[in-house]
C-alpha cells in the first residue's frame, strides 16, 4: 500500500481528505505510483504530467523521505519506506505566491 | 418566471449570481473551484442548465468542468487539447520562432443548437471543438494551418484565441479572433479559414495594414443582423457591414479608443457598448472614473454612462470577456472589473448598481436569460 499526499487544490479536485492510499502492482516506481493515482482518480489526469508526453508539469515536484525525486528517473525504484507505506510520496506544487 | 443567471469567472474561482426578472435582489453562490483561475464560464443556448467552465492553474494545468444543473454541481470532463499534427512555430515577442505550446482555454462557446457541442479558444492560439459534451476535443486546425500561423505573435496577455462567434443565420459560418493575429472567418463549419482584417490599421506592427498581426481584443454581433460586426481593437473601435470583409473606424467622440470588451444591446442592433481605458500602458479607466460608453447610432456618436458607477479614485479595468447583456424586455448590461466588482444595469446602461463588490479580479462575465 502506497501513501500519496496531494496538494490542497488536487485534494479538492479529487474529492479526498488527507492521504490517498494506492495499491501498486509490480515494482514501485514513480511512474507506477502516478499511473495508479491517475487510474484511481481520473480527474487528476493532466494535472501532474502532460497527457501525451508524460513529462512532469514544470511547477509540480515529487518528494519522498526528505529527498527531491522530481528529476530522478520515473522508472527507478522508490525507497523501501515508500514502497512499504512507512513514508508517503509527496506531490508538491512549487513554492510560489499567488 | 423569468430571471437571469450571471456566470462570473475570476482569478480565484467562479461565482454564479442569480436574480428574478426585476434584477434587484441577487443570490450569490461560490466560490466554485476556489483558488483556481476561471477564465470563462458559458451556458448552452439549447439547454440553459448545461454550463461549461474553463478552470486552470499555472501549477496543475487545464481542466474543463461541466454542470448539468445550472451550476449547482460540476464534473470534470476532458482536458486533453492536443494540436493536430506537428504544431510548428509562431513568432515570439522578439520576432523569433517559438514552438506552439498549449497554455489554457480562454473562451468557451457552446453551440446554438446542440448542448453537447462546444468550441474552445485556447492559448497558444487554436480553436478546438467537442461534440460529446466536452469529453474529447478535436482541433479545427484549418485555422492555425491556413498559412499565416508562423507569423502570428502574442499580445501582452499571451497568444490567445479569445473570441468565437457563431452565425445564427448560417450554421457553417464561424468567426474567431486572436491576439495578436486578427480576425478570421470560416464558411464551412470550421474546416477552412481566412483572415478578415481589411481596413484595420495597427501601429505596433511593421506593416500597419497587414493581412494579419492585428491585436483584436473582442468582436460582437447582434443575432438579428449577423453580417454586421463590431470590434474593439487594441486601439480603435471598428465596424464591418459585410461579415468582416471590410472594416471602418467608429471610435468617433470616445475619449480614448483603447479598451477590451464590446457588446451589442439585445434588442437594438445599432446600440453598442464599450469600456474605454486610458491606454495600452495604463490599463485602467480614465480620470479615475468608470464609464461605459454607449452608441445608439452604430458607432461614432458615443455617450458616457455613469449613474451608479464610481466617478472618483477608480482605477479598474474591464477585460474582454467581462461585459455581457441579457435579453429581458428591458435589456440588462453587466460588467466585471479587475477590482472584483460586478455592476449591473437593468435599463440598458442608464443606471447601475453593484451586484457584488469584493470578488477576486473578474476575468469574465456571461449572462443567461432564463424562461
Amino acid at each position: 500500500m502506497i501513501r500519496v499526499v496531494l496538494p490542497a487544490h488536487l485534494r479538492s479536485l479529487a474529492h479526498v481528505n488527507g492521504e490517498v492510499r494506492l495499491d501498486v502492482d509490480g515494482p514501485v516506481t514513480q511512474r507506477a505510483v502516478l499511473d495508479a493515482l491517475e487510474a484511481g482518480f481520473p480527474m487528476l489526469v493532466g494535472t501532474l504530467r502532460d497527457q501525451a508526453t508524460k513529462q512532469r508539469r514544470p511547477f509540480v515536484r515529487f518528494y519522498a523521505c526528505e529527498e527531491d525525486l522530481s528529476h530522478e528517473s520515473m522508472d527507478a525504484p522508490l525507497p523501501d519506506a515508500v514502497a512499504t507505506g512507512t513514508e508517503p510520496y509527496l506531490v508538491i506544487g512549487a513554492m510560489a505566491g499567488g | 418566471m423569468t430571471g437571469v443567471r450571471v456566470l462570473v469567472g475570476t482569478r480565484k474561482g467562479a461565482f454564479v449570481l442569480t436574480s428574478d426578472g426585476t434584477r434587484e435582489r441577487w443570490d450569490v453562490s461560490g466560490p466554485h473551484f476556489p483558488g483556481w483561475e476561471i477564465y470563462h464560464i458559458a451556458g448552452s443556448p439549447a439547454e440553459p442548465n448545461r454550463l461549461y467552465a474553463s478552470q486552470s492553474s499555472g501549477w496543475f494545468g487545464q481542466l474543463i468542468q461541466r454542470s448539468d444543473d445550472g451550476g449547482k454541481s460540476w464534473e470534470p470532463k476532458g482536458n486533453q487539447f492536443a494540436y493536430d499534427g506537428e504544431p510548428g512555430t509562431h513568432q515570439w515577442y522578439d520576432g523569433t520562432p517559438h514552438p506552439w505550446e498549449f497554455a489554457r482555454v480562454w473562451h468557451l462557446e457552446p453551440s446554438l443548437s446542440d448542448p453537447d457541442t462546444v468550441y474552445a479558444g485556447v492559448e497558444d492560439a487554436a480553436l478546438f471543438r467537442s461534440t460529446d459534451g466536452a469529453q474529447t476535443w478535436q482541433e479545427l486546425s484549418g485555422l492555425r494551418q491556413h498559412g499565416s500561423g508562423p507569423s502570428w505573435q502574442p499580445g501582452a496577455g499571451g497568444m490567445c484565441l479569445h473570441t468565437i462567434l457563431l452565425d445564427p443565420s448560417d450554421p457553417a459560418r464561424i468567426y474567431a479572433a486572436i491576439s495578436a493575429a486578427g480576425a478570421f472567418r470560416s464558411d464551412d463549419s470550421g474546416t477552412t479559414w481566412r483572415p478578415i482584417n481589411q481596413g484595420l490599421q495597427s501601429e505596433g506592427i511593421p506593416d500597419p495594414d497587414a493581412e494579419v498581426g492585428h491585436c483584436v481584443h473582442r468582436i460582437a454581433m447582434h443575432p438579428s443582423r449577423p453580417e454586421v460586426l463590431f470590434m474593439q481593437k487594441h486601439w480603435d473601435v471598428m465596424r464591418s457591414d459585410d461579415a468582416g470583409e471590410n472594416w471602418h473606424e467608429i471610435s468617433g467622440n470616445l475619449p480614448t479608443d483603447f479598451g477590451f470588451p464590446i457588446a451589442v444591446h439585445a434588442h437594438e442592433p445599432d446600440t453598442v457598448y464599450v469600456v474605454p481605458i486610458t491606454s495600452d500602458s495604463h490599463h485602467f479607466v480614465m480620470d479615475g472614473k468608470l464609464r461605459v460608453y454607449r452608441s445608439r447610432t452604430g458607432g461614432n456618436e458615443w455617450e458616457a454612462l455613469t449613474a451608479g458607477l464610481p466617478q472618483q479614485d477608480c482605477y479598474v479595468n474591464v477585460l474582454r470577456d467581462a461585459m455581457a447583456v441579457d435579453s429581458l424586455d428591458s435589456c440588462g448590461l453587466y460588467v466585471g472589473t479587475s477590482g472584483g466588482q460586478v455592476y449591473a444595469s437593468s435599463d440598458a446602461g442608464d443606471n447601475w448598481a453593484p451586484i457584488v463588490r469584493d470578488l477576486p479580479p473578474v476575468l469574465s462575465v456571461e449572462v443567461q436569460t432564463l424562461a
